[in-house]
């Protein structure tokens, strides 16, 4: 019985983290839920249990049941005929076991028929679910919708839409179009308000929708008559039921093919204000993209896995000049680095997780009294760290796993470029994660900031003075003297104060603070736990030479330099 | 309609990976070296319980196994896929029984449960493969049966249609309630564990597991009825001891030998009389007919 959580002993020493301890305090407000539902944790091991005994069951439904359908839903794919979407059949079987098995509202309040998980543990399942079959996990993960649905929608709109989603319907959030792609501001859905219907009125196209034909959808739309802005878009709940809303394309796509990407056309459809009017993009849709970023950078870590994974089995299998490949160091040293950056990057997501865990349970506590000062406090530090994580995790995620998958091809050498073996999916489908819910470029832009007010730098300190291990020292130094080569590029560039600089160098400025703070945090992890000690051991030496490579490339760069690469 | 299904399902050690040491020398199953087991085509059986509880909301499932104290895990998976309650027969008068003495001991807690319309379980179990358990508890309660079930397509008026699978096809046949279903491994196979109700059965214990102790959440049990899971011995379903184990097991095992499979190279066999001449003649030689 192949068991994805079971079988990756990583993922439990991150469930186990002990800021676990205040994030389930906040989530469960002194397990008051366990005299109203019978499923409610009775104390904090107890919730720690049920967290790992669900992450059992999403485990072994990857492992027999979605990841054995992988390959036939990706070249099935999903059709549409008469405006709706008929997902292929290992697609429909995944749905029905992820649905029976309870684990749709994974993150959702109890009194709507959720599990009241926090992030940390929903994150897990769709690191776990992305290994098995990542076009499933966008099917699965817009249940983060729901989240949207919960912090902005009415308690009217909560009771009826989200109890439906922890039934099994699936969402859809409805942004992009024709000509609002990274720039949402240019959206041009119309939104109309009937005084007679008492309602409003949906009218427009949009494009490139994961999950297009869902039940129910979030829809971003101009409710501003003559505004062209940001500020003139709100957030709208579409039913499904209502009808109004037809699929006229179904996207052939290079990856994720399972997943069905839709042209949508609107022809009045009935749809509800979710929240106030204005606030659609500028407030909404920020918190839902920033939600659906940290759901790509666990889809990329379980990307990132499921070719670590196939590219250790052939090399292990696959024999050449008397021996298995894996023996050669030039292999050794690919799946090394695979291991590496598969490690730096779940490492990077949980942290990550467990801020926006911890801030977002205080705002909720915030919607039923008053927090209390340290509270307040505690709000502010991890919303911000959580902000300035997300992108990192995001952003460097994607990246890892599309150079993960890219190796994974190299070490089944001629057999991986036919399409026999899993890494030509795994590859293909890792090409979208840094691309979709903001390019890594995008997230170079959200992250830079955090550069050059040094509030990476400031954590980066933090983290330099936490104890590892005796035998990591010699590591903790190594990423002491690359902290000082880091410092010495932002305070280069941000005291030149020259914007284009800032914006040329950014990329390299963000990837170092990565490489430092993942580096860190695997130091962390080595120093509590054995089986990350190679990975501390490659990802820091790694790090070190881009770190070098940045450092040495902004020091001898000049302003005047920028003029060779202007267009 | 509500209807009362009993699931009869066993614990058994999982076959389907045997390792050079899944049996020690005396020839008996070495029970250390293979995990412990939910039988595959009771789950199946359970899965057509369930189905049926989908679609006559008000049904219940009761999960009935034979076994050691930590058959109870049976219980559990039955609980946390959707079933409502178990029963676990266990007394050391129940071990060493043959399927006779199994069906026996089953019969007798089936007609102590006494409430039921559907007595539903797996076809075979993967540890003897004999098939016999399920018809024999339908002779004994005096019941119809149906074998090899594939699928409950519906009830009607006290009578339920099955389609069963057979060599070469299905067929679908009808019988009267009460009855006894075996089905067959080829039926959907069982929906995953859910959830909520894992994490509502997960302390579920029954009294010797509780007295084992280190019960972390003592009070849950006065609380929470259902966490109390049910153990009966002989005396409790009014058995006599002679019919159960051992002593109620007529078959008597002769000898056991640990036989090695040797895979050999297949060959293919023409439909022409001098091939088949020829594979009748190697046959009787080796003495595989004959």
């Amino acid at each position: 019985m192949a068991n994805f959580y079971l079988d990756t002993p990583e993922l439990r020493h991150h469930l186990n983290h002990p800021l676990m301890k205040r994030i389930v305090e906040l989530k469960e407000r002194n397990f008051k839920d366990k005299d109203e539902y019978d499923y409610a944790p009775i104390d904090f091991e107890d919730a720690m249990d049920s967290y790992d005994k669900v992450l059992e069951i999403v485990g072994e439904i990857c492992g027999e049941i979605i990841a054995p359908n992988a390959e036939d839903v990706d070249h099935e794919g999903p059709t549409v005929a008469n405006g709706r979407v008929t997902y292929a059949q290992g697609t429909q079987k995944n749905l029905e076991a992820v649905t029976k098995a309870g684990l749709m509202g994974v993150a959702m309040p109890r009194r709507y028929g959720g599990l009241n998980f926090p992030t940390v543990p929903y994150i897990m399942a769709a690191d776990i679910v992305s290994r098995s079959d990542a076009g499933f996990e966008n099917l699965w993960g817009l249940q983060d919708c729901a989240e949207t649905l919960y912090e902005f929608g009415s308690e009217d709109q909560r009771k009826r839409y989200i109890t439906r989603v922890c039934q099994g319907e699936t969402m859809s959030m409805d942004l992009t179009e024709p000509d609002a792609g990274s720039d949402l501001q240019s959206v041009m859905l119309k939104a109309t308000y009937s005084e007679q219907d008492q309602c409003w009125y949906l009218n427009g196209v949009k494009r490139f929708i994961t999950n297009g034909d869902a039940d129910i959808h979030l829809v971003l739309a101009r409710s501003e008559e003559g505004t062209h802005d940001g500020r003139g878009l709100s957030m709208f709940i579409y039913d499904k039921r209502n009808g109004g809303v037809n699929v006229r394309r179904i996207e052939n796509k290079m990856g994720i093919k399972g997943s069905p990407t839709c042209e949508l056309v609107f022809k009045n459809a009935k749809a509800e204000l979710c929240g106030d009017r204005k606030l659609g993009l500028i407030k909404y849709v920020m918190a839902l993209m920033n939600g659906a970023r940290l759901g790509i950078a666990a889809q990329s870590t379980g990307l990132s896995q499921a070719a670590y994974n196939e590219a250790l089995a052939y090399a292990k299998d696959r024999k050449q000049f008397g021996k298995a490949i894996i023996e050669f160091p030039a292999v050794a040293e690919m799946l090394s680095l695979m291991k590496a950056k598969l490690d730096a990057s779940r490492t990077l997501l949980y942290e990550t997780a467990r801020y926006v865990d911890i801030y977002k349970a205080l705002d909720d506590i915030a919607k039923e009294r008053k927090l209390t000062p340290e509270e307040r406090q505690e709000q502010k530090l991890y919303a911000k760290l959580a902000d300035a994580f997300t992108p990192l995790a995001k952003g460097m995620g994607s990246e890892f796993a599309n150079q993960n998958a890219y190796d994974c091809i190299q070490i089944h050498g001629g057999s991986g470029f036919m399409k026999d073996y899993a890494c030509e999916r795994i590859y293909r489908d890792a090409r979208i994660t840094s691309i979709y819910e903001g390019t890594t470029q995008l997230q170079v832009v959200a992250a830079i900031r955090y550069v050059t007010t040094g509030a990476y730098l400031a954590r980066i300190k933090e983290l330099e003075q936490q104890s590892v291990a005796p035998e990591l020292e010699s590591l903790l130094s190594r990423l002491k003297a690359m902290g000082a080569k880091y410092a010495e590029a932002v305070s280069k560039v941000a005291d030149s104060k020259d914007q284009e600089l800032i914006d040329f160098t950014a990329r390299k400025l963000v990837e170092m603070s990565a490489y430092l703070i993942m580096g860190h945090l695997l130091l962390q992890d080595a120093s509590q736990n054995a089986i990350f000690a190679s990975s501390a051991q490659v990802f820091t030496r790694f790090a070190e030479a881009e770190v070098e490579k940045n450092a040495s490339f902004i020091a001898r760069f000049s302003k005047d330099d920028l003029a060779y690469y202007r267009k | 309609m509500n209807l009362k299904i009993v699931v009869l399902a066993k614990q058994v050690p999982d076959t389907r990976n045997v390792g050079k040491d899944a049996m020690k020398a005396d020839g008996t199953i070495n029970r250390a070296a293979l995990p412990a087991i939910f039988n595959p085509e009771d789950l199946n059986a359970l899965e057509q319980a369930l189905r049926l509880k989908d679609q006559y909301p008000g049904s219940t499932v009761t999960v009935l196994t034979m076994g050691p104290g930590r058959a109870a895990d049976i219980i559990r998976e039955g609980l946390f896929r959707g079933a409502d309650n178990g029963y676990l027969l266990t007394d050391r008068a129940f071990a060493g029984a043959d399927t006779l003495a199994t069906s026996y001991a089953l019969a007798t807690a089936i007609r102590k449960i006494k409430d039921f319309d559907i007595i539903i379980g797996g076809r075979q179990a993967i540890d003897g493969d004999t098939a016999q358990v399920g018809p024999q508890v339908a002779e004994k309660l005096g019941l119809p049966q149906i074998t090899y079930a594939e699928e409950i397509l519906g009830i009607s008026n006290g009578r339920i249609t099955v389609k069963r699978h057979i060599d070469g096809g299905v067929e679908t046949v009808e019988g009267p309630l009460p009855i006894v279903i075996t089905v067959n491994g080829s039926a959907a196979p069982c929906r995953p564990r859910n959830a909520k109700l894992v994490q509502k059965y997960k302390h579920a214990k029954t009294v010797t597991e509780k007295q084992q102790g280190n019960l972390d959440y003592t009070e849950l049990y006065n609380t929470r009825n259902y966490l109390n899971l049910t153990e009966w011995s002989v005396t409790d379903v009014d058995g006599d001891t002679a019919q159960c184990g051992l002593s109620g097991s007529p078959t008597k095992v002769k000898t056991i030998q640990n036989i090695v499979f040797q895979a050999k190279e297949s060959k293919t066999i023409s439909s022409a009389d001098r091939d088949i001449e020829d594979l009748i003649v190697e046959l009787l030689a080796n003495h595989t007919i004959g």
